[in-house]
């Protein structure tokens, strides 16, 4: 259909159209500025999460850093409308390993197969409590322990407790990330708890 | 057909149910027992707890200036 050409304000043919381009290039600013908005916006949940997955603060940073380069190169290969979160972390684990894989850190990987009711228990008594006082254990384990003892864990179990009990990931979204089957999430999830435990409780005892 | 010992069964299901990914008849199995069982209550406090605690404990906050580093990035080109 042919437009009407009409006289006044709000004549169709007398505007010029903006070419299909220029919407295009400012579509895509506009896409690009909003993705980089949102990204920052979990920036402070990337860090805390990359600080538990590596030895240093500066390590840290660095990651995070590097996290944040690689993903605003590749913005586009980002489906808008899926979980941006679990898109960064993606990268970011991967750029972990790539690091652990560089300065060549043998894995850790004693057995850990004490019960979770016998780690309790261990760590009850190694403050001298009641074994049902349980819960005045906890109370005396101080910050420091912890850090340490996450750090302790092997790097395969720890990379699924740090996304699932401190960056609140759900399983599945840690098996997305990790790129392992969700199966593997629970069980490096249990052993790595167990071993967060283990550690704890050798450092009430000592 | 010896029966399990139900302490033993609640162990079993503590770090799912503190998941919240039990199925519901698990759930509701152990919801049952852990009203009954003391010692399995004061067990599930100090998991629940000790979960807390390591999370609180292992947070720390961005470094200032990181932000600004970051903002630094935008724009990054692709073949950069």
């Amino acid at each position: 259909m042919q437009a009407r050409v009409t006289h006044g304000y709000g004549s169709p043919v007398s505007e010029p159209e903006p070419s299909t381009e220029a919407v295009r290039i400012a579509r895509q600013a506009r896409d690009r500025v909003r993705f980089e908005e949102e990204a920052l916006a979990l920036a402070d949940q990337v860090y805390r999460v990359a600080r538990r997955l590596v030895g240093s603060r500066e390590e840290a940073e660095d990651l995070v850093q590097e996290t944040y380069a690689r993903a605003f190169r590749s913005w586009q290969s980002f489906t808008p409308g899926t979980n941006l979160r679990a898109w960064l972390f993606r990268i970011l684990t991967n750029l972990n390993v790539d690091r652990a894989r560089r300065s060549q850190r043998a894995p850790d990987m004693h057995p850990l197969e004490e019960s979770d009711y016998y780690l309790a228990n261990k760590l009850a008594s190694a403050g001298g409590e009641e074994v049902l006082e349980q819960e005045q254990v906890v109370e005396r384990l101080s910050q420091d322990s912890v850090v340490r003892a996450l750090s302790d864990i092997p790097p395969q179990f720890r990379d699924v407790v740090v996304l699932v009990d401190i960056g609140d990931f759900t399983y599945a979204d840690a098996a997305q990330i990790l790129d392992i089957p969700i199966g593997t999430v629970m069980s490096r999830l249990h052993r790595g708890r167990r071993a967060l435990k283990s550690h704890l409780a050798e450092e009430t005892m000592a | 057909m010896m029966e399990r010992d139900p302490c033993d069964r609640c162990e079993e299901l503590m770090q799912d149910f503190l998941d919240r990914t039990l199925t519901d008849p698990e759930w509701k199995e152990a919801e049952v027992h852990l009203s009954t069982c003391e010692y399995c209550r004061r067990r599930y406090r100090f998991e629940e707890t000790l979960r807390r605690y390591v999370k609180t404990s292992a947070v720390e906050r961005m470094p200032p200036g990181l932000m600004a580093k970051l903002e630094e990035l935008r724009g990054l080109d692709a073949t950069a």
